[in-house]
């Protein structure tokens, strides 16, 4: 995991100041969704060995919710972006 | 062995005498000496007894990788087992003990385990003591933990104060020795900002113990100036007594600086140890490299050490380990520390090398001999001699010191923490650092470059090329003059054939080389395997000295390379970091922030007794002279409340401000409940679902205007809720225009409940507040008399007539001290959570002890409020499983003892009468329990199967973990008007 977090909104900042979610690559089913989309929703999750995109909560800082693109295996961090912007990317 | 200290010479203050004890037996040293100099000084030779077999030890090392000098620093809450006495820093008043000896160090009882030692092999204790299996845990492990052992951690409150800091370079250097001095020079000329962290209390590493001259004066000396210029830069920080123990992620080091571990008495204005964060742009580790010892027979005696030791214990502390030294030697160190013992006017009497040839200048009137080793070792508790074999003879040399050298390692430990092999290199027939891009390099002997004049340069020219990188100007800094020398050249060997004792590999856990074959051949071959079958590299030092002789031995065994075999896993911390460092400031009441009420102050007026709740410190109960027990006050509230009036801090609940054409909207599809259509100027009860269809919190929402509403939240769940929030409007529907803050800090709440509420509040609004005008669930902005801006809520969480009243915090308590003015005719009390609870309880008003997260709104009887017009909200669709919407549910209900003296405890489980307690027959179980003095019973509220339908059935109410069971009849889970009368006068 990473020791540090460049915040799009805050800079810098050290992990302790965020809270993780989780996968960030969920998309909230509409209310009619079938069982199963909603089972997978809130149920399952992958584990993935590598690149993996999850929301982080700034929570002492800004209170964004940003989208952390990092691998598990080396811990190198891709990008970090704001999660309005890519919930709005994610569904166009 | 006599060792003593030299007429002269050294880096020790002579003028400064320092008195310490050892044992209690009362020793002198200089001001510059470390303890196991100082004890080298007094000949005090024997400091500790091992781990496993009580063997007496000595001093090996001049290091952090000593595995034999541990002791324990100071007496009492001060006291700090298992200091390397080669690392402490002696001052003034210093008390050491030794450690795992009984009675004395010079007798020891343990010792016994030494002639058991044929027994006492690898995995013995886990062979010998698996049966009977219970006896482990109770009998066997406490003897064995209490036999073996090190020094013990003290159980009184530590005195020290530590705390935590952050710091940020272009550059951190590890270690201040040639390399890294001349790297700092380099980059701090540059004017990169620069961090150099040294272990030791002296900069300069090697070069302290150094005989060669640097720029034609002593080695020392140039240290001293480059330091001193290093010093002079405004953009370097030099943090000595600061160990770089970690290597994390995005290049930020863990460091712990001792600040005040060299004084008797600390200063208050100090912290004893501080650790530093280190997030650094570039590093350069300039950790030096080991010299590795030997694995020869009765290599573990006293006055047997590492041959560059006693080269430091001379030029440095002044101090000889003997007066007969022997060196032996696989390579051309030995020689080198020989000479430099010889100048010192050291005695070497004899180098014993196991090369069969060698072209090494030898001091005049040391005798050599090649193809030599090492067979035993003679001496009791110091050396006295050593019997070297050559070609089938044997011979007894006398020697009271030996001095080891096997050649060297690259200290490497920090570049391999984050997941990176060191990689074996056949020409330096060590492990070298892995690569690991450019934000970390090996820098000097670390690098395996060996000679001064080569680490000089690298420091110098890789200092130079990070600040290039990073657009600083720079150059490297002019290299100074060194007297010429070769490489050092060895030969590898990892234990010496035909010993005819033990032969150590790992002195501190007492693993010798019959151990390794053992585990070889019970199929523990593996590096991490041996390692766990033996203990090999798994004592405090974590084998600094012994792993790569393991690994060889291991190879050699296996008939493989050392490269094959590879190393165990590196990982921080490279030395042990005491916990009190590790939590810094976060202990005692700081671990946790104390939150208080800003009605905390008229709490205490009041006589409040204080309880911690969640993060808050919260009024509990206000007892009045005369009330023995916590129940009377409460019992006495309660009444009150009921009959007359009550105040009760409520501030602690999550207050958050919600804003926005979208607002409703948004807490439409947060909240179960339809909350679209609420009227300005009105409240509502509203529950929030987990998207799993259980319920997360409640809370009240009151509409203050068409796009403004006020939250609540339950105390505990303040956060929770807040980061939902954040959640839902940021990620599920940015598109909604909503915007929200928390307001729990900045507004006061008090309850003021009870029938005489309404007299006593109206005294302080103009607003008319009658039933007509301000009915149940009214929620408006309003100013009390004197313009305090406030905001009134008609809600009740006692089943009384009950305001909110909640005001900016500053005036919370002018206005609570108000409000007990205006009620004393009416015989107001103050209340706390307490009262607050048996309230609530009384009219099956639910918490978080009811919403534990396995709670649907059904089961918690609030089915109705799920609102299944809404198209969409958290927690719709799941809520709609099977499983959630099954009869046989638990379902909240009453419950009252049959017999009324009798109480319930909440947790206990429900069984039909006369089953046998079981989890198949479990019914359900007590989510609140306590005594209603309305009822003068005890009630409680349960979750029970099918729970509704069962109103009047008698149920067991067992308690094992208590060993409590008490009848009990099913009720509704209202006790106190059901019908709301009081509620809505």
């Amino acid at each position: 995991m990473a020791s540090l977090i460049t915040c799009p909104h805050c800079g810098v900042r050290p992990k302790e100041e965020f809270a993780i979610r989780g996968d960030a690559s969920l998309i909230r089913p509409a209310p009619s969704a079938s069982d199963e989309a909603w089972h997978d929703y809130v149920y399952v999750r992958a584990n993935p060995r590598g690149r993996t995109v999850e929301h982080w909560h700034h929570i002492a800082g800004c209170r964004r919710f940003l989208v952390v693109e990092r691998d598990t295996v080396t811990h190198e961090v891709y990008s970090v972006v704001d999660g309005t912007a890519a919930a709005r990317e994610a569904r166009r | 062995m006599t060792a003593y200290r030299l007429s002269s010479g050294g880096l020790v203050d002579r003028s400064k005498a320092l008195s310490f004890t050892f044992d209690g037996r009362p020793l002198r040293g200089f001001a510059g000496d470390t303890l196991a100099s100082a004890l080298l000084a007094n000949d005090q030779l024997l400091v500790g007894r091992s781990f496993k077999y009580h063997r007496p030890r000595g001093i090996v090392s001049a290091g952090p990788s000593e595995p034999n000098a541990l002791v324990t620093l100071g007496s009492g809450a001060r006291s700090d087992p298992n200091t390397k006495a080669t690392v402490a820093e002696l001052y003034a008043g210093l008390t050491a003990r030794s450690q795992n000896r009984w009675p004395s160090l010079g007798f020891d009882v343990g010792a016994v385990n030494g002639l058991l030692s044929p027994f006492l092999g690898a995995g013995f204790y886990y062979k010998t003591f698996m049966w009977p299996r219970q006896l482990w845990e109770k009998l066997y492990e406490p003897v064995i933990r209490r036999a073996a052992g090190l020094g013990r951690a003290g159980l009184e409150r530590d005195p020290e104060s530590y705390e935590k800091s952050w710091a940020f370079c272009d550059l951190l250097v590890v270690g201040g020795g040639p390399a890294g001095l001349m790297a700092a020079l380099t980059a701090g000329r540059a004017g990169l900002r620069v961090i150099l962290a040294d272990e030791d209390f002296r900069l300069g590493g090697s070069l302290l113990s150094e005989t060669e001259t640097v720029d034609g004066g002593a080695a020392p000396a140039f240290a001293e100036r480059v330091v001193a210029e290093l010093q002079s830069l405004e953009n370097v920080t030099l943090l000595s007594r600061t160990t770089v123990f970690g290597w994390y992620d995005d290049n930020v080091f863990g460091a712990v600086e001792r600040v005040q571990k060299h004084v008797a008495e600390p200063s208050a204005k100090l912290p004893t140890e501080r650790v530093w964060r280190i997030a650094a742009k570039r590093a350069l580790l300039a950790t030096g490299a080991e010299e590795r010892p030997l694995v020869f027979g009765g290599n573990d005696r006293p006055g047997v050490m590492m041959a560059g030791a006693i080269g430091t214990y001379a030029h440095r502390h002044g101090v000889s380990a003997g007066k007969s030294v022997a060196i032996f030697t696989s390579g051309s160190s030995g020689y080198r520390t020989a000479r430099s013992l010889s100048a010192k006017g050291v005695t070497v009497s004899t180098i014993i090398d196991s090369r069969p040839e060698a072209s090494d200048a030898v001091p005049h009137g040391v005798r050599v001999i090649r193809s030599g080793s090492i067979v035993d070792t003679k001496g009791r508790q110091r050396l006295s001699g050593i019997v070297v074999e050559r070609s089938g003879f044997e011979e007894l040399i006398a020697c009271d010191a030996l001095g080891m050298s096997g050649g060297w390692s690259p200290v490497v430990h920090l570049a391999c923490q984050r997941g990176a092999r060191p990689v074996w290199s056949d020409a330096l027939k060590a492990f070298a650092a892995p690569d690991v891009g450019d934000t970390l390099r090996v820098v000097g002997a670390a690098n395996g470059v060996y000679t001064l004049a080569g680490c000089l340069r690298d420091g110098a020219e890789k200092a130079a090329a990070i600040a290039a990188e990073l657009g600083f100007n720079a150059a490297a800094a002019p290299l100074p003059v060194t007297e010429t020398e070769a490489e050092p050249s060895f030969a590898a060997l990892w234990y010496v054939p035909g010993a005819k004792s033990k032969a150590f590999v790992d002195f501190q856990n007492d693993v010798h080389t019959k151990d390794l074959g053992l585990a070889l051949r019970e199929g523990f071959g593996h590096v991490e395997h041996a390692k766990r079958y033996t203990t090999s590299g798994m004592a405090t030092d974590q084998g600094k000295l012994s792993n790569i002789n393991a690994v060889g031995i291991l190879a050699g065994m296996r008939g493989v390379s050392p490269a094959e075999v590879g190393t165990t896993t590196f990982r921080p911390f490279y030395t042990p970091v005491s916990f009190g460092a590790l939590a810094g400031t976060s202990r005692d009441v700081h671990a946790t922030p104390t939150r208080k009420s800003p009605l905390h102050e008229w709490g205490k007026k009041h006589g409040a007794t204080f309880v911690d709740s969640g993060l808050w410190f919260r009024s509990a109960w206000f007892p009045r002279a005369g009330e023995k027990t916590w129940r009377e006050s409460v019992d006495r509230e309660v009444l009150n409340v009921r009959a007359n009036v009550g105040l009760c801090d409520v501030s602690t609940l999550g207050k958050i401000e919600v804003f926005g054409p979208d607002a409703a909207e948004f807490l439409n599809r947060l909240y179960c409940n339809a909350i679209l259509k609420l009227p300005v100027g009105k409240a509502r009860y509203g529950l929030m679902l987990r998207e799993d269809g259980f319920v997360f919190d409640d809370g009240t929402v009151s509409r203050l205007a068409d796009d403004h509403f006020f939250v609540t939240t339950t105390t505990a769940m303040a956060g929770a809720v807040m980061s939902h929030m954040d959640y839902c409007a940021q990620v599920l529907w940015p598109d909604l225009k909503v915007r929200f803050c928390s307001v729990s800090d900045q507004w006061a709440q008090m309850a003021i409940a009870g029938p005489n509420a309404r007299e006593v509040l109206q005294q302080l609004v103009d607003e008319d507040i009658s039933e007509t005008a301000f009915p149940f669930l009214s929620a408006r902005a309003t100013a009390l008399r004197g313009g305090i801006n406030a905001r009134l809520f008609r809600i009740s969480f006692s089943g009384e007539l009950a305001f909110e009243l909640a005001v900016p915090a500053g005036y919370g308590e002018a206005v609570a001290d108000q409000i007990m003015e205006a009620g004393r005719a009416h015989k107001i009390c103050a209340y706390g959570v307490e009262a607050l609870n048996v309230l609530r309880l009384e009219k099956g008003l639910l918490t978080h002890a009811e919403f534990d997260g396995r709670v649907t709104p059904d089961d918690a009887g609030l089915g109705r409020m799920f609102s299944a017009q809404k198209p969409d909200f958290i927690g719709k669709h799941l809520s709609a499983r099977y499983g959630l919407t099954a009869a046989d549910r638990m379902q909240i209900v009453g419950l009252k003892p049959v017999d009324k003296d009798k109480d319930i405890r909440a947790g206990a489980h429900l069984l039909k009468e006369g089953m046998k307690p079981s989890t198949l027959n479990d019914q359900g179980w007590v989510s609140s329990a306590g005594y209603s003095p309305v009822l003068g019973h005890h009630i409680a509220l349960a979750f029970l199967k099918s729970g509704r339908e069962r109103y009047g059935e008698k149920v067991a109410v067992w308690d094992k973990l208590r060993d409590h069971e008490v009848i009990a009849e099913v009720c509704d889970p209202v006790f106190v008007d059901p019908e709301n009368k009081k509620l809505k006068a």
